[in-house]
């Protein structure tokens, strides 16, 4: 009796579309159960944004000292020194700022959630959510997505305020560049775009990263160890998804 | 009444529902039992459409679980209590929020939810607990809040998943006790799914024996301690057999 068989399956492209036609309902009726995710909005916008300030500004602070230095190091008289401003400003507020923010907390954010929600799968939590009537999108997805998509671009504005601030102080201690010069170089070639670039990239980044770490926590089974298993794919897949959006917003907006 | 018809279920190679059918009617507790890995859980799962069929249908009250929109599938979820083997708690909610969050989905007002909430504690035997957390409670507390967060919704139906395995004989006891109690104060109807016998007489009105993915035997609690079906009789007595040195017409 062919019972869990199907007579003709569907091409991939008919599956594909299939597939992206149901994730668009879904995340369609998701979001439009508001009452649901927006009490939870605030409080992962405080645990996923402001508790991951610092480990960006660390990392901000570091990349802007280093790359005044290896500025330096690179231009080796050849280039005027306030060129340095220039390259600082330009590479931490394009690339640096938002992709090193967005790895890092790809490790952070992502691991966070993909740990929560599995621990949920594994315990049966979020069977209990739906026998309660709620939607688990709603309830656990919708808020956190938001929440990187908004946070993200935030922390990568202070990451990227922070790393300029501290190439500039190495300059001005280390490499005998003074604040004029440093300031001129900074202004030298930079447009308003290079901001509203990088924060765009890391608004998508914010999506990609808690997006995966949702995707591998509600797919997690198999106990302790699937949530080990699935914490680690989603820290993956973030920094995956973090650097084919690099390369697709250079591609579409440069 | 919840019905099964010929409900047939599998998860990769393994086949763990082979043509279920079987009826629950109203105002009873019927348990189904049935050895660890014959998809007892998967079949309460599929009464709240948590798990689909892969052929076959399940009925409540005449609506087919897997044919519902998500919205009529979360009206029927309102009128379904979930107690899960291991409670199932929101670890990082209170008590009481865990017991709230099925209510504030109904939209009740704000004095019915504390009504509720201090009732449904009171009825197992919880009373005041509301502001402590899952992590301070013993498993016989989880599961006893699990029942208050299942029964302060007012549930047509409550499924009980496994509710004494992992307690001592006392706390059993004391759950059993609370389950008999939901049916005879709250006149819900009972789903029980356990391997536990002496639970099961305590608050079947029938009982169901699930073997190979199918039901075995259904009957009184009478009839069952009476079979002469050597699987069942083996099952309930607890004594180890081997199916394959079974007669072949006990086998079929």
């Amino acid at each position: 009796m062919p019972i869990f068989t199907t007579a003709v399956e569907p091409g991939l492209p008919a599956r594909v579309v299939t597939r992206v036609g149901r994730s668009a309902v879904t995340a369609a009726r998701a979001l439009a159960d508001v009452r649901t995710w927006l009490p939870h909005l605030v409080p992962q916008m405080r645990r996923l944004g402001v508790d991951s300030v610092p480990i960006a500004l660390f990392i901000a602070t570091f990349t802007g000292i280093v790359l005044a230095l290896l500025s330096k190091y690179i231009f080796t008289g050849a280039v005027p020194l306030y060129f340095v401003g220039a390259l600082v400003g330009k590479t931490i507020m394009m690339e640096l700022g938002p992709v090193l923010t967005g790895l890092a907390l790809a490790g952070r954010v992502g691991a966070n959630i993909a740990a929560e929600v599995g621990t949920m799968r594994v315990t049966e939590q979020v069977d209990a959510l739906e026998t309660l009537a709620y939607n688990p999108n709603s309830y656990l997805v919708v808020p956190r997505v938001l929440a990187g998509v908004l946070m993200f671009p935030v922390i990568t504005a202070l990451a990227i305020l922070l790393g300029v601030v501290a190439g500039w102080i190495t300059a001005v201690n280390l490499l005998d560049l003074s604040t004029l010069e440093f300031v001129k170089g900074l202004k030298l070639f930079y447009k308003f775009k290079d901001i509203w670039f990088g924060l765009i990239k890391a608004a998508s980044f914010g999506a990609a990263v808690t997006l995966a770490g949702c995707l591998m926590g509600l797919r997690t089974s198999g106990g302790a160890e699937g949530v080990g298993r699935n914490t680690t794919r989603a820290v993956v897949l973030g920094c995956e998804a973090i650097l084919v959006l690099d390369a697709f917003w250079a591609l579409v907006l440069l | 009444m919840i019905r099964f018809t010929d409900v047939h279920k599998r998860f990769g190679p393994k086949v763990v529902l082979d043509g279920l059918t079987l009826d629950i009617p109203d105002g009873q507790t019927t348990v189904i039992i049935g050895f660890s890995g014959t998809g007892k859980s998967v079949a309460l799962k599929h009464i709240v459409g948590l798990l689909a069929p892969d052929a076959g249908t399940v009925e409540v009250d005449g609506r087919v679980v897997h044919e519902l929109s998500p919205d009529a599938l979360g009206a029927l979820r309102g009128e379904i209590g979930y107690v899960f083997q291991f409670a199932a708690l929101f670890d990082s909610l209170s008590v009481g929020a865990n017991i709230r969050l099925g209510l504030a989905r109904r939209g009740l007002d704000e004095a019915t939810i504390q009504a509720r909430i201090a009732e449904s504690l009171a009825l197992v035997d919880l009373p005041g607990a509301e502001a402590r957390f899952p992590a301070e409670l013993s498993g016989g507390m989880r599961k006893r809040v699990g029942i208050a967060r299942a029964i302060a919704l007012r549930p047509r139906y409550i499924l009980y998943d496994e509710p004494t395995t992992g307690l001592d004989p006392v706390t059993s006891a004391v759950i059993d006790g609370l389950m008999v109690r939901a049916r005879q104060e709250l006149g819900t109807t009972g789903v029980v799914v356990t391997h536990d016998m002496r639970s099961a007489y305590t608050v079947g009105d029938r009982i169901a024996m699930l073997y190979q993915g199918r039901i075995r035997q259904v009957g009184t609690i009478a009839e069952i301690q009476a079979t002469d079906d050597p699987v069942v009789r083996n099952f309930i007595e607890g004594r180890p057999f081997d199916p394959d040195a079974l007669p072949v017409e006990a086998t079929a």
